[in-house]
């Protein structure tokens, strides 16, 4: 047992799955000598190479265009896009080539790549390197989308995510980065579309994601004290999604909140309104509750940032003021 | 100062702009095998042929969607595809069906993917502007400008990183040398000291548009090949024996780790971009030119220069003729492909569940 930062879980993750395989292979900007702009990656270089762990130029077409013509011929990469907002540049290799090849061509290639990306806000980095983007790829079929929200789903979803045959795109959660928990020793593995009930209740459901999960579980405790007892549901993946673990929790409480930080509209937590609307119509005795990012680009300043994506007093206030 | 409105009209008046006609010049003499050089016209003429079977198709409403044909341009595929291992990769564009013959795709699997069947290459999901077969190195046709050449570094470093020895050829166009991912492949692969070939065959018009008019260089590839210290090369695009010469060079040198090369091949569309555009905007005299410069009348009259019989010639031809036909009917004799098959291989367990 050892405690663990998340930062240090995703190069322990990283880690892991390059002993576990000689194959796999890894690169991004400033992954090997840096370490890493969040020093997620540390380590690496110096135990397993410059072969195998490689420095790119500013160029993120290039970046995942290499990750799938290796991975096409059977080479596992992990790619780092160092933010997520930078899928944007790059979205062409996501949306039209990695998701739509192995379709595309019938089943001809597969490609097994992990997209680790830096998500989300907190950091007062403003509108281009703060952006919870994690709903643009759950829209695209053939991805699968992981965000973890611990230390210890870093490791074991990484590991899920490199021994998957298919193209996942993993966000790590900037402002969860320094967050620690004590981890047990030797190989985690996981398995992605398994959510994970975190906290067990009998009036609402709530679904969060990410560093929405920490503000659920806080939320949930401050909404005990109003009588109010809400079961928590860490996602952990979009894609596969874990339906039935929310079905059967809104099955019985009979009221579902969704906790987003993507911007409101399509956000992920549309969809499982709608799943929960039509699949859990005659469970629910109130209306679905969507607490999002409102439909803004983000801005920098300390207060504006704070007041702008979902807070703990955001969803306690949003859950009770629409209770009845 | 502004552009005057007479001067933009002349910009676009196509017919008074320079034309660039093909400068042949001539056998370059290469010692080449008898074997060598019969299997080059081969080649041409299957390409040839079946890529007017494809347009017949089309006319004939067999085949939907849309077709780019390369018909003009084969022995840039035809070059490099003879001079290539079995077990190297290709990329190609949506102008693809030559160089995935070139690369041992069969004919009737790519005619059967045009016409939408199950015996296609990829059972009917891909059409005519994404034909693949991983199987012997043809990774596949793509319909976004430039994507192509970063996943070609892709199967370069793969080789690289195996120690393989095998190389990636990527063929595009002339226009996709404006877009981002040219530039970020090339630097890519020169800074990585890929195993790769990157082919633009310069048929000097960007879709419906001369090349020149948007490009800031006269040779669109390879005036900028010294961005990334490579070597410029220009060359002949419609002369096999040229193609082929220079294709042994630069896969040789990247098998030997001498890194990447970006070869421009200058050739000529005869006909329009795709199958929606009769290509008009060309002066006559410049389709002339360049008909009369056809790389299979080019090569014909070669080898007829060289020695070889004219029947030899002919009954390839009626080889390659009755090649074509057994695919046509093969293609033709296919089923529609299972409505079940949409629902199949979006994910490596074969389907394609996003839930429990």
């Amino acid at each position: 047992m050892a405690e663990l930062s998340y930062r240090d879980a995703v190069s322990r993750g990283i880690a892991q799955e390059m002993r576990r395989d000689p194959n796999l292979v890894f690169l991004g900007e400033d992954v090997a000598a840096a370490g890493g702009v969040f020093k997620t990656t540390v380590g690496l270089l110096d135990e397993f190479g410059p072969i195998r762990v490689r420095d790119t130029p500013i160029s993120e077409q290039a970046i995942l265009g290499a990750a799938a013509g290796a991975a096409m011929t059977g080479v596992p990469v992990i790619a780092e896009i160092m933010f997520s907002d930078f899928l944007a540049v790059c979205f062409d290799l996501v949306a039209n080539e990695i998701a739509k090849l192995r379709y595309m061509t019938d089943g001809q290639v597969s490609l097994p790549i992990v997209i680790r990306t830096a998500n989300g806000a907190g950091s007062r980095f403003g509108a281009q390197h703060s952006q919870s983007v994690e709903n643009w790829c759950m829209m695209i079929p053939g991805l699968k989308v992981v965000a973890p929200s611990t230390p210890e789903d870093v490791i074991g979803l990484m590991a899920a995510s490199v021994r998957d045959p298919d193209p996942v795109v993993f966000f790590e959660h900037k402002s969860l980065m320094a967050t620690k928990a004590t981890i047990p020793d030797g190989e985690i593995v996981d398995e992605l579309g398994k959510a994970r009930t975190l906290r067990a209740g009998t009036d609402i459901t709530i679904v969060a994601l990410a560093l929405m999960v920490p503000r659920a579980m806080a939320a949930a405790d401050r909404l005990a004290e109003q009588g109010i007892s809400a079961e928590v549901i860490d996602l952990r993946t979009l894609v596969p999604l874990d339906t039935r673990t929310i079905l059967h929790s809104v099955e019985r409480t009979g009221r579902l909140a969704t906790v987003e930080e993507n911007p409101r509209l399509c956000g992920w937590g549309a969809e499982i309104a709608s799943l929960v609307a039509h699949e859990a119509f005659w469970n629910l005795d109130a209306p679905i509750v969507r607490i999002t990012t409102p439909h803004i680009p983000l801005p920098a300043a300390n207060n504006l940032e704070d007041a702008t994506i979902p807070s703990v007093d955001k969803i306690v206030d949003t859950i009770v003021s629409e209770w009845a | 100062m502004p552009m005057s409105i007479e001067a933009d009209q002349g910009l676009y008046d196509y017919s008074t702009r320079p034309q660039r006609t093909p400068t042949p010049e001539g056998d370059p003499g290469l010692s080449l095998s008898d074997d060598t050089r019969l299997g080059l016209y081969t080649r041409l003429q299957e390409l040839r042929q079946l890529e007017k079977r494809a347009y017949d198709l089309f006319m004939q409403n067999l085949v939907k969607g849309t077709s780019h044909l390369s018909l003009g341009m084969e022995a840039v595929a035809a070059g490099f595809g003879q001079a290539m291992r079995a077990d190297d990769y290709a990329f190609a564009t949506y102008r693809g069906h030559a160089h995935a013959l070139s690369k041992g795709a069969s004919m009737d699997g790519v005619l059967a993917e045009l016409l939408g069947r199950q015996n296609g290459l990829m059972g009917g999901k891909g059409g005519s502007m994404h034909l693949s077969d991983a199987a012997r190195g043809m990774m596949g046709s793509y319909a976004i400008i430039g994507a192509h050449l970063t996943l070609a570094n892709g199967t370069a470093w793969s080789a690289q990183l195996r120690d393989s020895g095998q190389v990636t050829v990527c063929f595009f166009g002339d226009g996709t040398t404006n877009i981002g991912a040219f530039h970020e492949a090339l630097n890519f692969a020169a800074v990585w000291d890929l195993p790769v070939v990157f082919v633009c065959e310069n048929n000097l018009y960007m879709e419906y548009t001369p090349i020149d008019l948007i490009t800031s260089v006269d040779h669109p590839a390879a005036d900028r090949a010294s961005a990334y210290g490579l070597e410029r090369i220009v060359i002949d695009g419609n002369d096999v024996d040229r193609v082929y010469d220079t294709a042994l060079r630069v896969l040789e040198k990247a098998r030997s780790g001498g890194g990447p090369s970006l070869v421009e091949a200058l050739t000529y569309r005869s006909g329009g971009h795709s199958r929606a555009d009769p290509g008009k905007y060309r002066p006559a005299e410049e389709v002339k030119a360049w008909a009369d410069y056809d790389p299979i009348i080019v090569y014909h009259q070669r080898l007829l220069a060289r020695g070889f019989g004219e029947e030899t010639l002919t009954e390839i031809n009626n080889k390659v003729a009755d090649q074509v036909n057994q695919a046509t009917e093969a293609a033709k004799a296919g089923a529609e492909p299972e409505l079940e098959s949409i629902f199949t291989e979006l994910w490596a367990d074969g389907g394609s569940t996003w839930r429990n």
